[in-house]
């Protein structure tokens, strides 16, 4: 274990915390409405909307086909161009979101279109109007769902900065690829997969006391 | 208070037909009782009232408004005066039980004061005060409908919709359900729209009833004359149905000769001895063939299908009908 830096591996783990953190709170803000959007402008939905639903299906469709680590380097200068940097974790985050947005997003309408119709038929029948009965009564039924498909991206979006190590973001995953892999460090490697590991479980440990709290099925 | 006039509903261009010109009208204050089997329409028929659906011919007025004629707001504040209750419940699985009765009247704006002490009001009066914390999923089915009949009343509506609020219970919570839905009639004067496919539940509640085949209404009336003396196969097939095949009707038997007459006693007519009366004056013999005796809301009834032999039948008719008693003679129409 004579290769190891704890002090390296420690300001890497904070790193790849900060872009999780950072591109997770940014995913959930761009996804969420892209997911609502998605399946309210569907078919027999209440703003079904052929035009709009084909448009946003492609892009999120060819997102989500561009492999991660060619959209961390075709997105090289549009990061520059809103963070100032492509490097560090800032320079991380902006791909990272590109990335996991429109995964959010599909699964953020498939939770949707978990929801008993009948519950919204019947705040319909209450007198609600649309947007009380989306904010209301459909996304409170899907919470449940929501907070899954949260923490399946987010443990996504935990791989994806392993990735991201690779344009220069830093973190574990940077930390493997240089030390553990090109300087054949084994134990720098081990120690940074387990760390991920633990990331890992921890998000889906978390994730999963969350929808037990939140499910009264 | 409801009024359809020619209403027709079309799903989809050139697609399936629910309703083929539909007319009926539901007078306030009574328990209309809409009867088809599934696919005869009446899910999109109690739709059309709460405008959760839309006519494509013909117009449907409620509480003095066209409703395909109204705009969003206006349709709001119509459904805030029609309640509706669901055979699935449709509640919100994430909110209490107090949470999903209030959830109507935060739609509606109303001051959380107001929300408090109306959901309190509410629970009270169907039995669940004590459930108020609890989420739907623990409760059993007959609460779970307590809660929807709860929540239907909170906007204090003129109109209750039940579309099959029994269907998904058992015998004895339906009855229980169909007591407190008698009751909101009798108490607050709602006037009741169900829809079923049992005609226990229309014998039950309804005061009218309109039977649904295929999208057109067949036949309608007082339930007292659809129930004894169904015109229309389908209104026959459910009477049959709701009783079980022994009490169902008898047209001919082999071996019996005479006049088959079907009698029907109603009220105080039912527990008279007007049959051995009628033998002995007349010397008339009878032959039970087939016989039912029941209770129409609070009104018993029996019905009875004999073979008159020897003596004087004529008479025996002219007797049985001066009791009160309604005679249809089978041996003519068969």
């Amino acid at each position: 274990m004579d290769n190891i830096d704890w002090s390296e591996i420690g300001q890497a783990t904070l790193d790849t915390l900060a872009m999780l953190g950072g591109s997770m709170v940014l995913t959930v803000a761009l996804g969420l409405p892209l997911g609502v959007i998605l399946f309210l402008t569907g078919k027999g939905q209440m703003l079904q909307n052929r035009l709009a639903n084909g448009v946003l299906s492609l892009l999120v469709n060819v997102l989500r086909s561009v492999p991660f680590v060619i959209l961390l380097i075709v997105m090289i200068p549009l990061t520059v161009a809103l963070v100032g940097t492509s490097l560090g974790v800032a320079g991380a985050i902006p791909p990272l979101v590109m990335g996991a947005a429109p995964f959010f997003a599909r699964l953020v309408e498939t939770a949707l279109r978990e929801v008993d119709k009948g519950v919204i038929e019947a705040s319909f029948a209450m007198g609600a109007k649309r947007r009380q009965v989306v904010l209301g009564a459909m996304l409170p039924e899907a919470l449940p769902g929501l907070v899954a498909a949260a923490t399946v991206t987010a443990v996504a979006l935990v791989s994806y900065t392993a990735m991201a190590g690779v344009v220069g973001a830093g973190g574990l995953g940077d930390l493997a690829i240089r030390f553990g892999y090109q300087r054949f460090q084994t134990d720098v490697m081990v120690v940074t997969v387990v760390l991920l590991l633990v990331l890992v479980q921890a998000l889906q440990m978390v994730g999963d006391a969350v929808v037990r709290k939140v499910s009264h099925k | 208070m409801i009024t359809f006039q020619d209403v027709s509903k079309t799903y989809g261009q050139g697609g399936h037909v629910a309703l083929r010109e539909v007319s009926l009208s539901v007078e306030a204050g009574e328990v209309f009782g809409v009867i088809g089997a599934s696919g005869a329409g009446k899910s999109t028929l109690i739709r059309l009232i709460n405008g959760l659906e839309t006519p494509t011919g013909g117009r449907v007025i409620v509480d003095g408004d066209d409703v395909a004629a109204l705009g969003v707001e206006g349709l709001r504040a119509l459904r805030r005066r029609v309640g509706m209750i669901f055979q699935h419940f449709n509640l919100l699985s994430g909110k209490t039980v107090a949470q999903n009765v209030a959830f109507p009247l935060k739609l509606a704006g109303r001051p959380p004061g107001e929300v408090k002490a109306r959901t309190a009001e509410l629970l009270e009066r169907v039995g669940l005060t004590a459930h108020a914390g609890k989420y739907p999923a623990q409760l059993s089915g007959g609460q779970k409908q307590r809660v929807g009949i709860a929540r239907a009343l909170a906007t204090g509506p003129k109109i209750l919709l039940c579309d099959e609020a029994t269907s998904a219970l058992d015998p004895e919570t339906t009855e229980q359900i169909l007591d407190l839905i008698s009751g909101l009639n009798r108490e607050l004067g709602l006037t009741i729209v169900l829809i079923t496919h049992e005609m226990d539940v229309v014998r039950r509640v309804c005061d009218r009833v309109a039977v649904l085949e295929a999208g057109r209404v067949v036949e309608a009336g007082a339930v007292e004359d659809v129930f004894l003396h169904p015109a229309s196969d389908t209104a026959r097939r459910f009477v049959r149905e709701g009783e079980g095949e022994i009490g169902g009707e008898v047209s001919a038997a082999p071996g019996v000769g005479g006049r088959l007459v079907r009698l029907t006693f109603q009220g105080e007519a039912t527990y008279k001895p007007v049959l051995g009366e009628v033998a002995r004056a007349t010397g008339v013999d009878y032959s039970i063939l087939g016989g039912r005796i029941h209770r129409l809301r609070e009104t018993p009834y029996g019905q009875l299908t004999l073979a008159l032999t020897g003596g004087d039948v004529a008479a025996a008719i002219a007797r049985f009908q001066d009791a009160g008693v309604r005679v249809d003679d089978l041996s003519e129409t068969a």
